[in-house]
């Protein structure tokens, strides 16, 4: 491919939610969004991935347990193999988690009440392909919207995921302060986001598609849809 | 007891007169089937037989109305070939019982309304009453309703932006548990429920969910009478709600509707596959031959009179030229939903159903739908001469200010329900503006730049002291809150909730109230388009107060000049429009400090209401006011301090006037307003206010991290903050 406009696939899934919001988010972007149907065994040559938020087949057995079953989640798993960028957003996570791409799971938040709110996140890592325009250290602010959001890990994986530096984001204060203050769900480490060690998969809780647009949110979410972007076009033109 | 005291009619909820009628209509005693069909039709909930003749007397037309009452929902054009749809329900009894899936399946139920219109459902409200969390029950309700929203509602994809929750000791034994759901459609696409170019011949296909034996008789059993010891029992008459199901339905109808392969669609909700043939058919001026054996069952054994009368959820029924139920039943598979051809339009107006290839029952369509009982009930003002007690506003007070503004702060109709609105996704489609935190929720219409207010109000406490004036303040509030974002009230809908309507003076309550809305409506030029009556709503000896619910829908031309309603930034000048007269009748404070509900409630002049809200929407067009908050519960004091709790900037006012301090600061006068505005801009909404004949005058400056009022109280924001935050979560034991 040699378009300079990335193409970015969103899948829906029965069930999905902020599929049509994760589109948008692309388009504002920069980005040329390009819907994909969970029955369908084709990617269209998108250059990157996005699973959507929502209640992907109900979530009745276990969030996301039943979309990684999906036809089309074979191809996105190869594609990951073969190093796309693939972004999985709350039940996206939650799917990429199940799909054994991420390490971990989530269970109900620890208030065991669904929480929508805006949040801080602290930035871990540079090196993932929604953070590549961003410094450690840094804040941004996203909203969350889930239930089942309390990332947990045996205590392996967990020595493993701090030690290989595979937190992309943790929730914090405005200031980076990272606590049980501004800890909204319960998250082991305040983990909000991880990576895979290439860091071209990503899954985090936070919603950035919500957080693109000023006159309906905070603009945390821009720079990790322009860091996939580039990461994107990068793929495409490698 | 023998049958001859309790015949199958009077089981089903039908008095003696109403048996007599349906067998002057049909020649003939009717069988069993016949009579459930005839008990949920005729049913209060879905023939409005108490209210019907008070309802006639509502304004209803307008230049923008589209669509009236006695449809799914009403609708408006809002411009540019844009209609928005909304209606509110009630599902008060079902939560009474069982709160989660009362709630839940009350939001899944007005959904599908919505979604029945052609609109895709854009935004949920949810108004709620409930009695005093000091009691276990009321707290146990609050979470399953609340849980129960946010269960069905955040899994299908439409945002809950906004609501009111209150309590009152009225609500212990009966919570009031409304809805209201707004859709956007090309006005060009609406589908009314008439069946646009139905025929002989055409198809009736019902998709979705497979019907079982929940919610039998719902709207007869449940919703209809009132809820006495044993209520329990009737769990099994509260339906089960599958939001999955519902996403994929709303996603299949509206691709249906957009590709044109419709002529009619009804939603299944109370009284079932009776309700949705019979009004299709009805309404198409004809009759319909129904099989009961092509119904897609749950389990096996379900009787016919089952099946004609379950309120299984995630239902709809298309009316379809047989030409193209292909294209219906491929777009439903690729959905994943099943789809069967349940019955036929026929020439002939009666409604025909089969079971195992015999009639089972043979009615008259139309004398199902349309042909229900009226009544005029009698009704009679109470015997008290409206004994309303001692006027708080004249009992002599002396306590320490700071203390009673933090009773107030903390009462849980004042305080924050950021509990309850944190349980319900906001944000999901992307255009919510200002969710549940602001007066009123503005959502913007997808690609333009047009923003809907909406507001869901009431004021019971008025409305117990005097049915019409309670009315007329809740209009009056719900237009208020949508002006003071800066949009001009356009329509509305409402549900009247209230007790028995076969008590005089719950009669009398009603239709006090129905001319209280009529009033306000005529005055705003806002028609109602539709709404919902629930009644019934009592146990034993205690009725609900007179609950009538207002949802207003108010239109920006231009969402990006919302006004917010908290104080933006420090340095701004802070106004309060509109007269502050000693009126504490009824007021939070008379309730949660003098421990009374009592008194007068406030005046409110309908003219100088209006003129308000013109200001407001003229002072927002002209980009003067820099945030702009209703003064309501709590009075001036409460809206200061929400304005600036909200912006985390403190503020310094002293109120000028003779009124007793306390009185000045809580009195609930109508028609007020708090605004902030920049230094700069204050000749110009000074003369903006002068020029529509609104009262204002200068408070005071935001800034600072305190909340002062000159001489009557000097305290943090922070402090404030977390007082007002909190009383929710302290009295559910969580903090």
């Amino acid at each position: 491919m040699t378009s300079t406009v990335p193409r970015v696939g969103v899948v829906t899934f029965p069930g999905s939610l902020d599929d049509r919001d994760a589109r948008r988010a692309v388009d504002q972007m920069g980005g040329e969004a390009v819907a994909l149907w969970h029955a369908d065994r084709d990617l269209r040559g998108v250059d990157a991935v996005v699973l959507p938020g929502g209640f992907s087949y109900g979530d009745y057995l276990r969030c996301g347990a039943i979309a990684r079953f999906a036809p089309v989640m074979e191809q996105v798993v190869s594609f990951a193999e073969r190093g796309g960028p693939l972004l999985g957003i709350c039940n996206g996570f939650q799917v990429l988690c199940e799909a054994g791409l991420l390490p971990g799971a989530m269970i109900r938040n620890h208030s065991l009440r669904f929480i929508c709110r805006d949040v801080w996140l602290r930035v871990e890592t540079a090196q993932s392909c929604i953070t590549g325009g961003l410094t450690p250290g840094e804040t941004i602010e996203i909203p969350i919207k889930h239930g089942e959001g309390q990332w947990i890990a045996t205590p392996e994986q967990l020595v493993d995921v701090e030690r290989d530096g595979l937190v992309v984001f943790r929730y914090a204060s405005r200031t980076g302060i990272v606590d049980d203050d501004h800890n909204p769900n319960g998250a082991t480490n305040n983990v909000a986001g991880i990576r895979n060690a290439a860091g071209n998969v990503v899954g985090l809780m936070p919603h950035p598609e919500h957080a693109v647009d000023p006159d309906v949110g905070p603009t945390g979410g821009q720079p990790l849809f322009s860091s996939l972007l580039h990461a994107a076009l990068a793929g495409a033109a490698g | 007891m023998s049958p001859e005291d309790h015949p199958l009619h009077r089981q089903l909820g039908l008095t003696d007169d109403e048996l007599v009628k349906i067998e002057a209509t049909l020649g003939r005693t009717p069988n069993r089937n016949e009579l459930a069909m005839y008990s949920v039709m005729w049913s209060e909930h879905c023939s409005y037989k108490s209210s019907k003749i008070h309802l006639r007397t509502l304004p209803t037309d307008g230049p923008a109305v589209l669509v009236g009452p006695g449809q799914d929902a009403g609708a408006v054009d809002v411009g540019d070939g844009i209609a928005v749809v909304f209606k509110i329900e009630s599902h008060s009894h079902p939560s009474a019982i069982e709160p989660y899936q009362g709630a839940a399946t009350g939001v899944g139920g007005i959904v599908r309304d919505i979604v029945a219109m052609g609109a895709r459902p854009v935004a949920l409200l949810d108004p709620l009453l409930f009695g005093p969390l000091t009691e276990e029950r009321n707290r146990w309700l609050l979470a399953g309703v609340v849980g129960g929203i946010g269960g069905y509602g955040n899994c299908i994809g439409v945002p809950t932006v906004g609501g009111e929750i209150r309590f009152a000791d009225a609500h212990t034994a009966n919570p009031t548990v409304d809805v209201m759901c707004v859709g956007v459609a090309d006005a060009a696409d609406l589908i009314t429920s008439q069946a646009r170019s139905a025929q002989q011949g055409s198809l009736m296909v019902l998709y979705g969910a497979s019907t079982g034996r929940d919610g039998i008789g719902g709207v007869s059993v449940l919703a209809s009478a009132t809820l006495d010891d044993g209520a329990e029992g009737a769990r099994p008459s509260v339906q089960i709600g599958d939001p999955f199901a519902e996403k994929l339905l709303i996603e299949a109808s509206l691709e249906l509707i957009a590709a044109g392969s419709l002529e009619g669609l009804q939603d299944l909700g109370g009284a079932g596959i009776t309700c949705a043939v019979s009004e299709s058919a009805a309404r198409a001026g004809m009759g319909a031959s129904l099989d009961l054996d092509a119904v897609p069952l749950r389990e096996p054994g379900m009787e016919p009179f089952e099946i004609l009368t379950s309120e299984s959820q995630e239902r709809m029924l298309a009316i379809v030229h047989p030409s193209k139920l292909g294209e219906v039943r491929a777009v439903c598979d690729r959905w994943g939903l099943t789809t069967a051809v349940i019955a036929e339009l026929t020439q002939e107006r009666g409604l025909t159903v089969r079971s195992g290839g015999t009639v089972v029952a043979d009615v008259p369509a139309s004398s199902l739908a349309d042909d229900g009982p009226v009544y005029d009930r009698p009704l009679t003002p109470p015997a008290r001469e409206l004994a309303n007690g001692e006027d708080p506003t004249f009992a002599p007070f002396d306590k320490e200010l700071t203390g009673v503004v933090m009773t107030v702060l903390t009462a849980p109709n004042v305080a924050s329900k950021r509990w309850a609105f944190e349980q319900y996704d906001r944000l999901v489609q992307g255009n919510t503006v200002a969710g549940p935190d602001s007066d009123a929720a503005v959502v913007r219409v997808a690609g333009t730049l047009k923003g809907l207010a909406l507001s869901t109000d009431s004021k019971s406490r008025f409305g117990r002291l005097d049915p019409f004036s309670g009315a007329v303040h809740a209009v009056a509030e719900s237009a208020r809150n949508v002006a003071v974002t800066g949009a001009v009230p356009l329509a509305v809908t409402n549900c009247l909730n209230f007790g028995n309507p076969e008590r005089p003076e719950v009669m009398w309550q009603l239709t006090e109230s129905i001319r209280g809305i009529r009033e306000a409506c005529l005055a705003f030029d806002t028609p109602v388009t539709g709404g919902n009556v629930s009644l019934y709503n009592e146990s034993g000896d205690s009725a609900i107060w007179p609950t009538p619910v207002i949802g207003m829908l108010g239109l920006l031309d231009d969402y990006r000049l919302r006004v917010p309603s908290s104080f933006p930034r420090p340095g701004l000048a802070i106004y309060i429009v509109g007269e502050t007269f000693a009126e504490l009748g009824g007021s939070e404070f008379a309730e949660s400090v003098l421990g009374v509900v009592a008194g007068k409630p406030p005046a409110l002049d309908l003219s100088k209401e209006r003129a308000l809200h013109r200001f407001l929407a003229a002072a927002a067009r002209g980009t003067v006011t820099a945030s702009a908050h209703d003064c309501g519960d709590g009075g001036l004091v409460i809206a200061l301090l929400e304005a600036a709790i909200g912006g985390g900037h403190g503020f310094a006012v002293a109120l000028a006037g003779d009124l007793p301090s306390h009185v000045a600061l809580f009195s609930e006068s109508a028609s007020r307003a708090v605004l902030s505005v920049d230094p700069a801009d204050e000749d110009a909404l000074v003369g903006l206010a002068a020029e529509h004949g609104v009262p204002i005058a200068r408070l005071g400056e935001t800034g600072g991290p305190r909340a002062l009022v000159e001489g009557l109280l000097d305290v943090p924001v922070a402090e404030l903050r977390d007082a007002w935050e909190n009383a929710i979560p302290r009295l559910l034991g969580e903090t």
